[in-house]
């Protein structure tokens, strides 16, 4: 069920950044793209009333070691180390694209790749 | 109670996608992402993963203050319609047949809420939980696995994000290199 | 820049109100970002959320002042000089730990017990803080550029080159 939410919406953004003609709207297709996987990546790693992997005072077991109930109920922290990298990746390839929206918009004076590529022959 | 409120939020940016997809002022678009990340941040509180919800909030401020730039002021914000009648209908034909490919797959992957690293026993991902303070001292797991374990993944990033604002200054530079066509003009 | 752009405001930045608020502000902001790199990993955080936050009081100070007032205080030249220092310092760290660990990334500082290391002190980790700081200057650096860069750009219709 949550997996084919993050599917659907997966799938809006590709819908979006096929059919759609406005350059910004393909943009956050992309960006709606890459919230749907991010999702999906943190869900796998999710288990129900597990906790967050930060430990704290109470999940210490002596001076180095964790307790093992925190390592049962530790969601898992892979996904979301990876997630947290392309996160800012994403905010440098968004920055990108609208560098690239400006340019284009500034040599043609439109948005619609459609009149583009009329212009270009 | 609490699952009420996640799919209460899901059934929100769900929503939020589709509006965005689908208006025609490209300001109203652009608000509904930041919509769609501010409730993709609060999804990602509930998957108990505060690192990822504190990122994604800041990240998506600076992204709309991007957005905004890019649209607002431009003269043309109203483009209406899809791309020419036939080729959209194709490219709709076939993403419905990757979306009914896509479900059948989903039935394999295991149930949500059973973390798939629980079911092998030799992943990664148990050592880090249960020797990471150990090895590398620091209490968030997070972080022990961006800058200890895996610090080879942040290098990398590092890198793309160098590119990234080099590829962005090289595009916006002030005087723009002439085509060799619009020398002849 | 977005003020700046539209042509009913012919001032500088935005209005008086959020010119005061905005330089009531900035510096918690700052702060904030310092406290969520330094303890990044005791706490959720970290370099990348910090660096961000350390970007977004920049931008707040773009958005009200507009654009000369920020470039006087970080010039382009400092911003992109900051991004190649957090880079490098991010990289010495893990030369460090060739030379003095035996292998490319290793927590030297921690492995061999150089500085007092019990668990939740904000001075333990080995490595871990000095690489979130640097990774911290080099994305607040770097996004700060970004942004710079976007809003030095202007369009041929404003610019008055109208064809």
């Amino acid at each position: 069920m949550a997996y084919a939410w993050c599917f659907l919406l997966f799938m809006t953004g590709l819908y979006c950044a096929v059919v759609k003609k406005n350059m910004v709207k393909i943009v956050l297709g992309i960006i709606i793209m890459e919230y749907a996987v991010n999702i999906f990546l943190i869900m796998l790693g999710y288990r129900i009333g597990g906790v967050a992997p930060i430990v704290g005072k109470g999940e210490l077991a002596g001076i180095d070691k964790v307790t093992s109930a925190f390592v049962n109920n530790c969601v898992d922290p892979l996904p979301q180390a990876l997630v947290l990298t392309s996160i800012v990746i994403s905010l440098g390839s968004l920055a990108l694209m609208i560098a690239l929206c400006i340019r284009t918009y500034e040599r043609y004076g439109t948005f619609d790749i459609t009149e583009i590529r009329r212009l270009r022959g | 109670m609490e699952l009420f409120i996640f799919y209460a939020l899901m059934a929100f940016v769900l929503i939020a996608a589709f509006i965005a997809v689908e208006t025609r002022n490209l300001l109203s678009a652009v608000i509904c992402v930041g919509a769609i990340g501010f409730g993709g941040s609060l999804i990602f509180l509930f998957l108990k993963a505060p690192d990822i919800a504190m990122t994604q909030i800041v990240v998506e401020v600076l992204g709309l203050v991007i957005l905004i730039r890019a649209t607002i002021s431009r003269d043309l914000t109203f483009i209406s319609g899809d791309r020419e009648f036939f080729g959209m209908v194709v490219s709709v034909v076939i993403l419905f047949a990757i979306f009914m490919a896509g479900i059948g797959i989903f039935r394999q992957l295991p149930d949500f809420g059973t973390a798939v690293y629980t079911r092998t026993p030799e992943a990664a991902s148990q050592t880090y939980v249960s020797r990471g303070l150990e090895e590398t001292g620091a209490s968030n797991i997070v972080t022990s696995v961006i800058l200890d374990f895996r610090a080879y993944d942040t290098l990398g990033e590092a890198t793309v994000l160098f590119a990234s604002i080099i590829g962005a200054t090289a595009i916006l530079r002030k005087k723009a290199k002439k085509l060799p066509e619009d020398l002849d003009e | 820049m977005a003020a700046n752009s539209s042509p009913s405001n012919g001032a500088k930045g935005m209005t008086v109100i959020v010119k005061t608020i905005s330089s009531w502000v900035k510096m918690l902001i700052f702060l904030f970002g310092i406290y969520i790199i330094i303890t990044g990993h005791l706490t959720p955080g970290g370099g990348f959320a910090g660096g961000v936050i350390i970007a977004g009081s920049y931008v707040l100070l773009m958005l009200a002042f507009g654009r000369e007032f920020v470039e006087e205080n970080l010039p382009l030249r400092w911003a992109s000089r900051f991004d190649c220092i957090g880079a490098l310092l991010f990289a010495l760290v893990a030369v460090l730990g060739l030379i003095l660990g035996g292998s490319f990334f290793v927590n030297w500082l921690f492995r061999q017990q150089i500085l007092p290391s019990k668990a939740l002190e904000l001075v333990s980790a080995g490595t871990i803080p000095l690489s979130n700081i640097f990774i911290g200057i080099k994305v607040g650096a770097s996004l700060f550029l970004i942004i710079l860069v976007l809003s030095m750009f202007r369009p041929a219709h404003l610019r008055g080159e109208k064809e």
